[in-house]
């Protein structure tokens, strides 16, 4: 079993493999929609099926499916907002007119090990879809849509809110909690008939006072869980790193250098205390820390952090790292991430070191570990 | 009956032929298409079935300006050209 890498950027879907085997050099062994954008690819481990989001901008998101790597695409109904009614006048928390429409895919997720071809999709500009059948069709989770809190989520990392990260629940797949930039974080226990957001220990220092500790407007970047220790969660939040030991109940700030600042996390999935970030300047300047490109590591749940930088450049360098471009394997060893400025890195060691496996791809969206 | 074609831009992601159809406004002609050819409406209709921001559709080179219900009316010898506005550099 050999591990690849899918690289979902602007320009197409690459597939990256070495040539041979351990320390071999990694090479693009495939492209899929070059020159289109994409913004999500999914490897259901399940069925061995392949899924990539397409936003084509002028001509709408599209989502396409294959039977396996290698294996031709097909386009199947992207997800699609309800008729809205005419008396509706639906706008976000800033007064913004909401769009009745998938503007992006910005979340995929397969379901439970036993839920063979359910898929979980997160979209902008807020709806949660399911499909039970590989994609050939999609539901809208309209309890989330309709209710009232969900107006006042507002745009975070896009300009219209949305629904980024997915989380099933490996105990009770019924049990998926999701994270909305901007609208924190919220968990259904009965697969999405009724929802609450009611987590605390967030806060966001750029809110008024009287915001900052709202659950419903917490600008959380990434949420992750840990499959072996559900209990563990991780935020990457706007406002620093949080960790849960709880399932999210209550979180709990970390502090880490050079920066607490960045989108992506990942967890380790069998120690939910071994955690990964990429750390960049706050708010004003979105770039690593006097331009040195670094990821640091929690191994005891955020009590402190290793600066992981051998392998990476040495030279002054402005990657950003998006929320859906760190990914690690399912032994936990294996991590990849690629950046906005084309970079894309695995590391074998947990971090400790780092291989460049493309300088120059375009800007990396999305990166997922794939065995075959 | 009017004549609906779809411009090369979107021809590179679902094929259609130009094809003449039976209807009397330009949702009707559109809709008859879609009937065939599923796939393209969802590049040139929004989820509310609107036209999509960045798409144009001209009537015997006049171009539409309904562009939430699509009601103009087409004659029997009109050409219908769905095309992708420029935008975007």
């Amino acid at each position: 079993m050999s591990l690849k890498v899918l690289a979902a950027t602007r320009k197409g879907l690459f597939t990256l493999a070495r040539t041979g085997k351990a320390a071999a050099p990694w090479v693009i062994e495939r492209s899929d929609f070059l020159a289109d954008n994409v913004s999500v690819v999914l490897h259901d481990r399940r069925s061995g099926k392949l899924y990539a989001a397409l936003d084509h901008g002028h001509f709408g998101v599209k989502m396409h499916v294959s039977d396996g790597p290698g294996a031709a695409w097909t386009e199947q109904p992207a997800p699609a907002y309800p008729p809205k009614p005419e008396t509706c006048e639906d706008k976000d928390m800033w007064g913004v007119p909401l769009p009745w429409s998938t503007v992006r895919v910005w979340g995929l997720e397969t379901g439970g090990p036993k839920e063979r071809g359910v898929l979980w999709c997160g979209t902008i500009p807020g709806g949660l879809f399911r499909s039970h059948d590989h994609g050939a069709s999609w539901q809208m989770v309209s309890a989330l849509w309709n209710d009232p809190k969900r107006t006042q989520w507002m745009g975070g990392g896009a300009d219209l809110p949305g629904i980024h990260s997915i989380c099933v629940d490996p105990r009770d797949t019924n049990t998926i909690r999701i994270g909305v930039s901007t609208g924190g974080i919220w968990e259904t226990r009965d697969a999405g008939r009724t929802w609450i957001n009611d987590n605390t220990g967030m806060w966001q220092d750029h809110a008024p006072e009287e915001h900052r500790l709202n659950p419903n407007g917490q600008d959380a970047h990434r949420l992750v869980q840990c499959p072996g220790q559900p209990d563990r969660m991780w935020i990457q939040h706007h406002n620093g790193i949080f960790r849960s030991d709880d399932a999210g109940k209550v979180w709990h700030e970390c502090a880490a250098k050079p920066s607490s600042f960045g989108f992506a996390v990942a967890v380790h999935p069998q120690d939910g205390d071994t955690a990964w970030f990429i750390p960049e300047i706050k708010d004003e300047k979105r770039i690593p820390s006097d331009g040195h490109f670094v990821v640091t590591r929690t191994r005891d749940g955020g009590k402190t952090f290793d600066v992981l930088h051998k392998g990476l450049p040495k030279e002054p360098s402005y990657d950003i790292v998006y929320r859906h471009a760190l990914d690690i394997s399912a032994d936990g060893n294996s991590l990849a991430m690629g950046s906005t400025t084309g970079g894309l890195w695995v590391s074998d060691d947990q971090g400790d070191t780092w291989t460049a496996a493309a300088a120059r791809l375009p800007p990396v969206y999305a990166v997922r570990w794939m065995e075959g | 009956m009017p004549k609906v074609t779809f411009g090369s831009a979107l021809q590179r992601h679902v094929q259609v032929p130009a094809l003449a159809v039976n209807a009397k406004t330009v949702r009707a002609a559109l809709e008859a298409v879609f009937r065939d050819h599923p796939l393209m409406r969802g590049y040139v209709l929004d989820d509310q079935s609107h036209l999509r921001k960045h798409m144009l559709v001209f009537v015997d080179g006049v171009a539409i300006k309904d562009r939430k219900m699509l009601a103009e009316p087409v004659t029997p010898h009109s050409d219908i050209l769905v095309v992708q506005s420029l935008s975007g550099g």
